[in-house]
């Protein structure tokens, strides 16, 4: 029964990742005074870019048509060993948690590559980019990780989210809370959003993320959008069952509860996007180095009380 | 009651992770002043039983002097010397927030090497000493007059954390004492950054020891 739940939990988590996506637009799109497109179009996106055919440059090798499929394939591992809504997740052993931190950092390494093997210029500053931001965000997403886990006493991703709650008491609430912090600053530099990289951005100059795919097209661009997607679904379900902690032991209940809230954590994205600027290229690094003091008072806090 | 004092503690830990990072000096100034309130609070919170009169002397004055006080004589400075920003440390700022947050495990370490008879709580003793360096850091590491009294404030703030949280009520008068004492090497500073500025032009205390008669 449990192995059920678990599966329909990540074949939900598969179908509702590019809702997310959608979901980010649409608030936007309120804030701008704008009707928006639905919160369907990035399922009618990816269909429509899957019935297309792919172009490839003469200069790009195998690596680059590649590339998608590692990144896609990585993150749909990751996406198997995040649980959520009180059942453990699919994929599940001792310290599981570094693998899903690695997983994440193959479909970087894959899209990277990619994004080199085309020679455009364009292209490797944004690869540059990337690897110097997520040097800094890979730190601070572990050491998040390991204070949840110091704090449940595992290192199994299922095993800390499915009994955070018991292990909760009032000493850690400072403690969790600048972890959470830390987790959403990796969550939306990870996932390129906006005090860091515009997905909207038109200049190639100013992109990090977007700019790495700009020679994807049909399928393999489907790909890279729906890896996105999966990546937006698996560092969201880290900060939400971080903030939901709590089940009402009815499995229905939690799962729709944990859904809401990745919900409201695209919609929170969206009301960021919309009321901040990018912040200055120089001021990024600063801004991981703040998360990531948050995560080390946050893991010493912890550390202190056992 | 403990709850509130680790929170306290932890908002003030937090203000000097903020302080170390601000380049304004406007804000780095009210982020001094909260953490004023904060030790005020912190001061009422550690002697839960019956506040006596000396505790909330101590509180009152803590607040009256930090949060209200020192803001409006640095920002007299402030606007008499027109500096806003703190341009160039000799340290930036993301280094400046990285070492404020090793400076975390070094105190909690040292903390745990000074076993002090019954305190409020665990985090006294790593978090003022946390306060203590990092003020330290910034008396050392930034160029303006004005920062430098900041760092010295966030210094003695680190020592009175200390004071409060662990001796008793009879020498709480020292504590007043202490206080009077800063008041008036804020005033003088004040009057010295202003001086200072007057003089040369401008208030970059490594440029006034090239100085010749």
């Amino acid at each position: 029964m449990q192995a059920v739940v678990s599966i329909i939990h990540w074949l939900v988590a598969l179908a509702l990742a590019p809702l997310l996506l959608g979901i980010i637009g649409r608030t936007k799109a309120f804030f701008a005074g704008r009707t928006g497109s639905p919160f369907l179009q990035p399922y009618h996106d990816l269909r429509k870019l899957l019935g297309k055919g792919a172009v490839y440059s003469h200069t790009t090798t195998w690596v680059f048509r590649a590339a998608p499929m590692v990144g896609l394939g990585a993150v749909f591992v990751a996406s198997g060993m995040v649980p959520f809504g009180g059942s453990p997740a699919v994929i599940e052993f001792p310290a599981d948690l570094i693998l899903v931190v690695y997983l994440l950092g193959l479909l970087r390494f894959a899209t990277v590559l990619g994004a080199l093997d085309t020679g455009s210029s364009f292209e490797g500053m944004g690869a540059s980019r990337e690897v110097q931001f997520s040097a800094l965000a890979e730190p601070v997403l572990l050491l998040a990780l390991a204070t949840l886990g110091r704090q449940t006493g595992s290192y199994s991703l299922s095993t800390i989210f499915v009994d955070i709650a018991e292990h909760l008491s009032i000493h850690a609430g400072p403690a969790m809370l600048m972890g959470a912090v830390a987790l959403l600053v990796v969550f939306l530099v990870e996932n390129a959003r906006i005090p860091v990289d515009d997905p909207n951005t038109h200049l190639e100059l100013t992109m990090i993320h977007e700019v790495m795919v700009l020679d994807y097209s049909g399928p393999d661009f489907a790909f890279v959008l729906y890896g996105a997607a999966l990546k937006l679904w698996v560092l969201g379900a880290l900060l939400v069952g971080l903030v939901i902690p709590v089940h009402v032991g009815i499995r229905l209940i939690d799962s729709l509860l944990f859904v809401l809230g990745m919900f409201a954590l695209a919609f929170l994205v969206g009301v960021i996007e919309s009321c901040m600027a990018r912040l200055r290229l120089l001021r990024v690094p600063q801004m991981l180095i703040a998360a990531g003091a948050f995560a080390i008072f946050a893991l010493v806090l912890v550390l202190r009380q056992t | 009651m403990a709850a509130w004092v680790e929170t306290l503690l932890i908002l003030l830990t937090l203000t000097n992770l903020t302080l170390v990072a601000m380049s304004r000096l406007g804000a780095c100034i009210r982020t001094v002043a909260l953490q004023g309130i904060v030790l005020g609070l912190l001061t009422i919170c550690v002697h839960p039983h019956t506040p006596s009169l000396y505790v909330l002397l101590l509180a009152g004055g803590s607040i009256g002097l930090k949060s209200v006080v020192f803001p409006l004589l640095l920002g007299r400075a402030m606007r008499d010397t027109h500096i806003r920003h703190e341009i160039e440390p000799f340290v930036g700022y993301g280094v400046s927030i990285l070492v404020a947050a090793l400076a975390l495990p070094v105190s909690f370490w040292l903390g745990s090497r000074l076993p002090l008879p019954r305190p409020a709580s665990t985090l006294i003793v790593p978090l003022a000493f946390h306060a203590i360096l990092t003020g330290l850091f910034l008396i050392v590491s930034r160029r303006k007059a004005i920062t430098q009294v900041l760092g010295y404030l966030v210094l003695e703030n680190g020592i009175y954390t200390f004071g409060i949280c662990l001796v008793q009520e009879s020498t709480l008068l020292v504590e007043l004492g202490v206080l009077l004492d800063i008041f008036v090497a804020v005033f003088v500073m004040g009057i010295t950054i202003f001086h200072i500025n007057q003089e040369f032009n401008h208030i970059d205390t490594d440029r006034l020891s090239a100085l010749r008669d």
